[in-house]
């Protein structure tokens, strides 16, 4: 192929020059090019290799249908593979790589593959590597061993490592009528529609709008169609009603009307501060308008592959929307008409037609006459049964050809050309019709799929309808934005174009089957042999045929290879194509980034709960993990400390004298009313009516199903007014099963429930001085063990600030959570420090917090995993025998009573090592290669100041029983086993005298 | 989907939370566990037509509302407040 830039046409800025690279080669192109019509102007012919064959690939199409020229953009570190070159708009420093060729594109040593065809034809991973091993190169051990290398020889693109820093955001819109496509059909429903004064939006996926019409080179009212198109988007873009989203692609329709769109911010030039470069829209539309075209369809021949065999609308385009000539000497191939208008289009803009050769023996006049006015020599009744070149077409050979039986009698000939322009007929582009639901419907005269009824809100015009002609989609274009906005149809004279009167049903030839390697699916280099080979051996189905041959499975999702593929299954069948069926199309219509969809769920744009404390925190050398959405303190780093000598160095001093930490995450929901005691008997494992006031008391909820749920202190502040405190991860949870249970299960409770967690900021100080460092800064209140005795409560002010204190223990230390309004938090948390210095009072972070919790064997949401019970927990002294209460039915069954259940144990390192959670215990040493039989595994672990030990807690079977014994730990992933002895999980201070001093 | 919250208007059901089925008994909390309690707990009715079930509004008023849907088509053909409702 030898394309070149036409001295005129196309809607480029030819005079400003953009420079790119590909495969690190410097090319030029103008504002305005795709990257394919960039390459096609500096003459590139190879664009990749294709899948299983590696043959060599040039550019196909136009657009989002390309199933070859896929390549892999590089953006510094971050890698974008099989994106469509036909789908990037070029910019300055733009570096794209070509993808599956080794070692380069012009010489690969994978192209042997194409001489062993034989071996890669329909289901070869299936004959060859599944199964039982018999003999030496068969079964699924032979596919281990030649998987490394298939892996490496067929593919596409190779994804990066590296992080994607670029901005993702989503939107959610509202409109009266979205219109998506914006070609002749698309322009005047969005203008009847937007006459009514609704609010409209018109999609396009391109950077331009006017859709065929940028191209086709016919007259609309007087003026060149890409002249009307733009002047009309122009209009509508002018009004206050109508938003137009360019490089945006309505990927999927789903209920409630619903469309999802993807539109490229910032793909195609630098982002702006604080610009994303994908935006996903979520839009919400009233009615939608379908205007999205149509797909054209090759003719399967053989050699059908070769760089410069292009789709004949797709040669047109490039020479009428970017002024590139796809060759210099272009032959046309077709089984109908709109491929002479491409013929025209291309000899106006300077080509050379060297032949028409069409299958069909008559033609229409208008065709006829634009045949004569190229100059090409006409073959009609003739195909096209070859072509040769290396890495580009130098010739074509035609044969007679009878379209009846497929039939080719006489000799070929050889035509010289450097561009086969192909045109099979044109599918209407009913993607997001057969996703909103209903089965497509066979047209016989068009040869085309059109779309099912519609079975939501939308309207359908132009091609997409099967409308094919310029003057039936503006026709059909207006009526459809009138009946979207409940107007009635304009009287007023449509435009007008002025086109040559071709008949738009093609033939009904899909192949040429003459010798040699015909390909229907270019992407996943599925042959016509492919297709009917599966015939043979049995695929009837059209979904088996797919999945078989994976016929339209690449990331084309098969847009120019479905229909000619049906059509050489159903002849293989002797059936008709609707008798073979189509396949319903799914999300989404074209690739969507993952970023886009991810959006605010990551990156910058993810919520971030902080506390009041925060700052102080960061300032003071914490090293922050996130737990959910909240950041708290890992550790309180010294300069070289690891993180294991920090904790250890936190947790000593609590137990040693005295420490703080930050408990505002915990989740706090007020309950209020004159029921509040009633309704927390029920929903707590144990009684909380009989709660003094001004005193709290540790609590256990179950699921209805007998399992733990979450554990807390609730403290009742007043006769009728409870303040309870859940885990930081599960407060969400929690509140919406107290609400659940409230409004649904017993509605008759006077109980008011209020999420509280961001209104009260939490600090709890434990140590033996803890009491002592409280004393030092509280007022207003006595701190002593008379006035603040064990679960008491007391209400005062430090450093100015209302307080509420509550004397409980996590750490199984002397201990106080102090809580105060949030906007008091960073005061009272200072005022704490400044108190707390006499006493070398050190904040510490969620490490030592877990290991003084390990150390006294209080369970977390690692214990509390969904699957134990609150026997399995030791916490059966909590089950209330008074009264019922969730989970009080449900939790004696068999199955949540039996023996062998894993239950929580204490376990202590005895090769003094660190081990890690989720490692397995087994009950005596063994091959590592052969772990087996468990007995439990580790939920927590750390290394314990207090016991000189590193310790853990463990879920295992039969618990109790094993306290004392040996047993031997097992972690083949972290290669970590050693001995273990198994003890009570209260392995620190088990009488709680500390607690209690 | 669109649920139409008697509190709030029509809201996307990006803002709701399911809840589960609506034609369940809770059996009474005192009897022990036995098919009734079963029944509760873990069988669903997999209804294809018109169903009765519970949806939060978890992003919005957080009131309970029994909506009836047809899982076929999704469409919905009544909304209504479960504190209030007669079921």
């Amino acid at each position: 192929m030898s394309g070149r830039r036409a001295n005129a046409g196309g809607q480029v800025d030819r005079t400003r020059t953009i420079r790119f690279t590909f495969d690190g080669k410097p090319m030029t192109g103008h504002p305005g090019d795709t990257l394919a019509s960039a390459l096609l102007a500096g003459g590139v012919s190879v664009v990749g290799r294709s899948f299983k064959y590696h043959r060599p690939r040039g550019i196909f199409s136009a657009g989002v249908d390309e199933p070859s020229a896929l390549v892999t953009v590089v953006n510094g570190a971050v890698r974008e593979p099989n994106v469509p070159a036909t789908a990037i708009d070029i910019f300055d420093g733009l570096v794209v790589e070509s993808q599956n060729r080794f070692p380069s594109l012009g010489f690969d040593i994978g192209a042997v593959n194409g001489l062993f065809g034989g071996l890669f034809s329909a289901g070869f991973y299936y004959k060859t590597f599944m199964g039982p091993v018999v003999g030496p190169l068969k079964g699924t051990r032979f596919w281990m061993l030649c998987e490394w290398f298939i892996r490496r020889a067929a593919g596409l693109g190779r994804a990066g490592h590296a992080t994607d820093h670029a901005r993702y955001e989503r939107m959610n819109a509202f409109c009266d009528v979205l219109v998506v496509g914006s070609g002749p059909a698309g322009l005047m429903a969005a203008r009847a529609a937007a006459a009514s004064g609704k609010q409209v939006m018109l999609a396009e996926q391109d950077p331009l709008p006017g859709g065929s019409a940028r191209s086709s080179g016919e007259t609309i009212d007087g003026m060149p169609a890409a002249e009307w198109a733009a002047r009309v988007a122009g209009e509508l873009a002018a009004m206050e009603n109508v938003r137009i989203l360019p490089r945006t692609t309505v990927w999927g329709y789903y209920d409630g009307n619903v469309l999802a769109a993807l539109e490229r911010v910032s793909d195609h030039r630098p982002a702006e501060k604080g610009e994303p470069r994908h935006r996903h829209w979520v839009i919400r539309a009233g009615r939608v308008v379908l205007s999205t075209g149509a797909f054209e369809r090759p003719l399967v021949f053989p050699g059908n592959d070769r760089p410069g065999v292009m789709l004949a609308g797709a040669a047109q385009r490039y020479a009428g929307a970017f002024g590139v000539l796809p060759g210099e000497r272009i032959a046309v191939f077709a089984n109908n008409d709109t491929a002479y208008r491409a013929a025209a289009a291309l000899h106006r803009a300077g080509a050379r037609i060297a032949a028409i050769v069409d299958v069909r023996r008559e033609v229409s006049a208008a065709a006829l006459a634009l045949a004569v006015e190229t100059g090409a020599e006409h073959l009609p009744g003739h195909a096209v049964v070859a072509t040769s070149g290396g890495n580009a077409l130098k010739d074509i050979s035609v044969q007679r050809f009878d379209a009846a039986t497929g039939a080719l009698p006489g000799e070929t000939r050889r035509i010289e050309a450097d561009c086969l322009a192909v045109s099979g007929g044109w599918s209407p582009a009913i993607h997001l019709a057969s996703q909103a639901g209903g089965a497509a419907r066979w047209d016989e005269r068009l040869q085309a799929f059109l779309p099912p009824e519609p079975s939501k809100p939308w309207l359908g015009a132009g091609a997409f309808t099967g409308a094919f002609t310029t003057q039936e989609a503006i026709v059909e274009g207006l009526a459809a934005g009138a009946a979207a906005t409940g107007q009635k149809p304009s009287r007023r004279k449509p435009p007008q174009v002025e086109t040559a009167d071709l008949d738009v049903a093609p033939a009904p030839v899909f192949e040429i089957d003459a010798k040699g390697k015909a390909f229907v699916d270019l992407q996943h280099d599925v042959t016509a042999e492919d297709v009917r080979l599966a015939h043979r051996e049995g695929f009837v189905s059209v979904e088996h045929l797919k999945r078989y041959t994976t016929l339209g499975m690449a990331t084309d999702q098969g847009k120019t290879s479905n229909v000619p593929g049906l059509a050489i299954m159903a002849r293989a069948a002797g059936k008709a194509i609707p008798e073979v069926g189509t396949t319903r199309f799914r999300p989404p219509f074209s690739a969507v980034s993952l970023g886009s969809l991810a959006a605010e769920r990551h990156g910058d744009l993810r919520p971030e709960r902080l506390t009041p404390m925060h700052d102080w925190h960061a300032e003071h050398g914490a090293r922050m993990l996130a737990a959910g959405l909240w950041f708290r303190p890992q550790i309180y780093g010294l300069p070289g400390e690891t993180v294991e000598q920090a904790y250890v160095r936190e947790a000593a001093a609590v137990r040693d004298s005295v420490g703080f930490v930050d408990v505002s995450t915990l989740g706090k929901i007020a309950v209020q009313g004159p029921d509040a005691g009633e309704f927390l008997d029920r929903v707590y494992t144990n009684m909380f009516s009989t709660l003094s006031v001004g005193k709290a008391r540790y609590g256990l909820m179950l699921r209805e199903d007998g399992l733990a749920f979450d554990d807390g202190t609730t403290w009742r502040l007043g006769e009728h007014e409870f303040l309870m405190t859940t885990t930081t991860a599960n407060a969400g949870k929690v509140m919406q099963h107290l609400e659940y249970l409230l409004d649904i299960v017993w509605p008759e409770l006077r109980v008011h429930l209020t999420s509280v967690t961001d209104q009260w900021a939490g600090a709890a100080v434990a140590g033996p001085k803890a009491r002592a460092v409280l004393a030092a800064c509280v007022t207003g209140t006595a701190v002593d063990n008379e006035t603040l005795p064990f679960m008491g409560i007391v209400r005062g002010e430090i450093d100015g600030a209302p307080v509420t204190i509550c004397r409980l223990s996590f750490s199984g230390e002397m201990a106080f959570e102090v809580y105060c309004g949030a906007g008091h938090g960073l005061q009272v948390w200072e005022a704490l420090m400044e108190a707390g210095k006499p006493f070398g009072m050190v904040p510490y972070g969620l490490e030592a917090l877990g290991t003084l919790r390990i150390e006294k064997g209080h369970v977390t949401g690692s214990e509390i995993d969904g699957r134990t019970t609150a026997r399995d927990l030791h916490l059966d002294w909590m089950l209330s025998k008074k009264k019922p209460f969730v989970g009080s039915a449900m939790m004696d069954r068999e199955g949540l009573t039996a023996p062998e259940r894993l239950q929580l144990v204490g376990v202590v390192a005895l090769d003094n090592r660190a081990f890690g959670n989720g490692a397995h215990l087994v009950e005596a040493q063994q091959d590592p290669a052969d772990p087996h039989g468990s007995i439990g595994h580790v939920t927590a672990n750390c290394f314990s100041p207090a016991l000189g030990r590193y310790v853990g807690l463990a879920l295992v079977k039969g618990g109790k029983a094993r306290h004392g014994s040996r047993a031997w730990l097992s972690d083949p992933l972290r290669k970590r086993f050693g001995p273990v002895e198994i003890v009570s999980h209260h392995m620190f201070d088990p009488e709680g005298s500390r607690m209690h001093g | 989907m669109l649920i139409g919250c008697p509190y709030c208007g029509p809201r996307d059901v990006g803002e709701f939370t399911y809840q589960g089925d609506a034609n369940r008994k809770r059996p009474d909390p005192a009897s022990p566990a036995g098919a009734e309690w079963e029944r509760y707990v873990y069988e669903r009715t997999n209804t294809a037509g018109e169903h009765r079930e519970y949806w939060q509004h978890s992003g919005g008023c957080r009131a309970h509302l029994v909506v009836t849907r047809n899982t076929v088509t999704h469409a919905i053909s009544s909304v209504t407040l479960v504190r209030g409702d007669d079921a």
